[in-house]
């Protein structure tokens, strides 16, 4: 006799029906109800400063990098906030809003500053420190752990920020993009980036460092990576092929790849490529600036 | 993501007690499966227990083998030097996996795991068996180039996506769980996984609320010739169309003994017995190597878009078999 509930399920055969492709990046399916940050006053400053003096895009990153040293000095968000925030991101799903006052609490030190939050248990860390925290500099990419662009450095080792709830965290050390400079100074890897053009529209850049500053600190270890020869004697000397896979978990659409490995070779190895680019002079600029003057104000076509 | 409570146990008893009594609450380790999984809403949780600081990292010798703790992070299993030195197939596999930073998150219990790749478990909107039990398979008649050619059944065709549990299942690898009743079970890596049959929501033979405290290693002697081949659509960090796990014991070049694992082929990480049985007291030639493959995959029961996996399934086993030797 057959047994139809067992029956029913086997012969429902739907055909023919795509799944929505996995390896897609996607745009972030909740719109993040803070995602709108306003510029931080050092931000702000940079942007003045770029559009009255028409400042090339490199300088403007290359300030960008030197000032989101800065950038952690944000006050905690109140409760309030968090609360908003939570109950805006649970409205997709058809889950209760958590009640003002619930929440975990969660003590981390991010870029060397004690930081002590309260948080839906949901939140990933990588939402705790754009939104809670206004650490921008670490993206949001494919929030799902295929990209890269969130990588930061928990304990010394580089995790995904995507994946990693918050509350995980407790009692750990992590070190953002903003942490990598000091004050005064770009982080060598920084510089390389810069130097070797490792970036063009520059969102993965965050993550491509983070990942970057982190391997390196692997290869010091002797870990292996999947090209490695042998494993039982692992490089200590990375290869470009070593570089390459081990940095496969970040992806860059502009495609700088070349760019990034030059960039971390010349950290690594202190193999220089040469430099296809330079600032322009304030005697060049000048040139320029006249050139421009004599073609607008004296049009002879 | 629906919303869960978050707590982090003391003692892998005071976790599995937790775990035990609340039907819809999970073990956290790395997270990065299962908050992948509950952000796309395939998978949901009343309560997260994070077992992560839990005791259980440690990697040490036992009895001539290796003894890995559970919640020891890929990176670090992967790379120690008693795994690199002894059971290098282990650490090739795992390093073939994913990428540096989910090895740092993920933790091997969690590996052993995760769940498949398929499209269809993912997209809610589809039917699926495994995550919907009763709604119908969507990849057997739809696309299922990434499926499986071994061990199928009409309810699901999903391969399990771990590198580790091919090499675990070529180095007769010993899963180590506390149960709800606080007593050790052990299970052999060859029943931990299963195939699908008319349960394809049971991935493993894992009972409500067990918790994985360590993965034990038998002593081996493959350590000078094995090769773990992983065959993808691009270089680095994809998961496998087909993989294999190759180690032989070789006296001259005469094979004392061998074992051949496969990945992306099954519902679970599969020996290929046929090929080992055929390769025990040959030569170690490029001809006996070829022919144990073809004999392995004579089984194969390939779907509409996936009959390339039986071809490269048989190249990619003579492929890991060679470099093992040192031949190529």
């Amino acid at each position: 006799m057959p047994n139809l509930g067992h029956e029913s399920r086997i012969t429902k055969k739907p055909s023919g029906i795509q799944p929505t492709p996995r390896t897609t990046m996607h745009e972030p399916r909740t719109p993040d109800p803070e995602a709108d940050t306003p510029l931080s006053d050092d931000e702000n400053a940079l942007l003045d400063e770029m559009i009255r003096s028409g400042l090339p895009r490199r300088d403007f990153l290359k300030l960008m990098f030197g000032a989101s040293a800065g950038i952690f000095a944000y006050q905690l968000a109140t409760e309030k906030q968090i609360f908003a925030a939570t109950s805006a991101l649970a409205q997709g799903a058809a889950a209760p809003a958590l009640a003002e006052g619930a929440g975990v609490a969660v003590q981390l030190t991010v870029n060397g500053a004690s930081k002590t939050l309260k948080l839906d248990p949901r939140v990933v860390l990588l939402d705790a420190l754009r939104d809670k925290l206004a650490l921008t500099g670490t993206k949001k990419g494919c929030d799902h752990g295929q990209c890269g662009a969130c990588t930061v450095i928990v304990d010394g080792k580089r995790v995904l920020s995507c994946l990693t709830l918050a509350a995980q965290v407790g009692g750990k050390t992590v070190t953002t993009v903003e942490g990598l400079a000091t004050q005064e100074e770009l982080h060598s890897m920084q510089e390389a980036f810069i130097e070797h053009d490792g970036f063009q529209c520059g969102y993965c850049t965050p993550g491509q460092l983070c990942s970057a500053v982190a391997l390196l600190d692997e290869a010091k270890r002797g870990e292996c990576s999947y090209v490695t020869a042998d494993v039982k004697s692992p490089p200590m000397q990375l290869s470009d092929d070593e570089i390459r896979e081990r940095m496969s978990g970040n992806i860059c659409r502009c495609a700088a790849y070349p760019q990034i490995l030059a960039a971390i070779q010349s950290v690594h190895s202190g193999r220089k490529a040469t430099q296809t680019w330079g600032f322009a002079t304030e005697e060049k600029l000048a040139e320029i600036r006249k050139e421009f003057t004599h073609d607008t104000t004296h049009d002879t076509v | 993501m629906t919303p869960f409570n978050y707590s982090r146990a003391a003692t892998a008893d005071e976790a599995v007690k937790m775990v035990a009594t609340h039907p819809q609450a999970r073990y956290l380790g790395g997270g990065t499966n299962l908050l992948d999984l509950m952000k796309d809403n395939v998978e949901s949780a009343s309560d997260l227990v994070d077992v992560t600081r839990l005791h259980l990292t440690e990697i040490a010798e036992q009895n001539g083998g290796v003894s890995i703790g559970a919640l020891a992070k890929n990176s670090d299993t992967a790379n120690h030097p008693l795994i690199r030195t002894r059971y290098p197939l282990l650490t090739q596999a795992m390093l073939a996996a994913a990428s540096a930073q989910i090895r740092n998150m993920a933790a091997n219990g969690g590996n052993l795991l995760q769940r498949t790749r398929c499209g269809y478990f993912y997209d809610t909107a589809l039917p699926c068996n495994k995550r919907a039990p009763g709604t119908g398979c969507g990849a057997r008649e739809g696309l299922n180039r990434m499926h499986a050619i071994f061990g199928a059944s009409e309810q699901c065709v999903a391969v399990h996506p771990s590198d580790m549990a091919v090499a675990l299942a070529a180095l007769d690898a010993k899963i180590h769980v506390r149960t709800p009743g606080g007593t050790e079970r052990v299970i052999p890596m060859a029943d931990f996984h299963r195939l699908p049959g008319d349960h394809p929501e049971r991935d493993n033979t894992l009972e409500p609320g067990e918790l994985i405290e360590r993965i034990k290693l038998p002593p081996s002697n493959f350590a000078a010739h094995s090769y773990y081949l992983k065959v993808r659509d691009r270089t680095s960090y994809a998961f496998a169309l087909v993989s294999v796990a190759a180690a032989m014991e070789l006296e001259g070049d005469t094979i004392r003994d061998v074992r051949l694992a496969m990945g992306g082929v099954a519902h679970k990480p599969g020996r290929a017995h046929q090929a080992e049985k055929a390769l025990i007291g040959k030569k170690a030639t490029e001809e006996n190597f070829a022919a144990a493959a073809a004999a392995e995959m004579k089984a194969a029961q390939p779907l509409a878009h996936n009959a390339y996996k039986v071809e490269l399934g048989q190249r990619a086993m003579v492929r890991a078999l060679l470099r093992a030797n040192g031949t190529v």
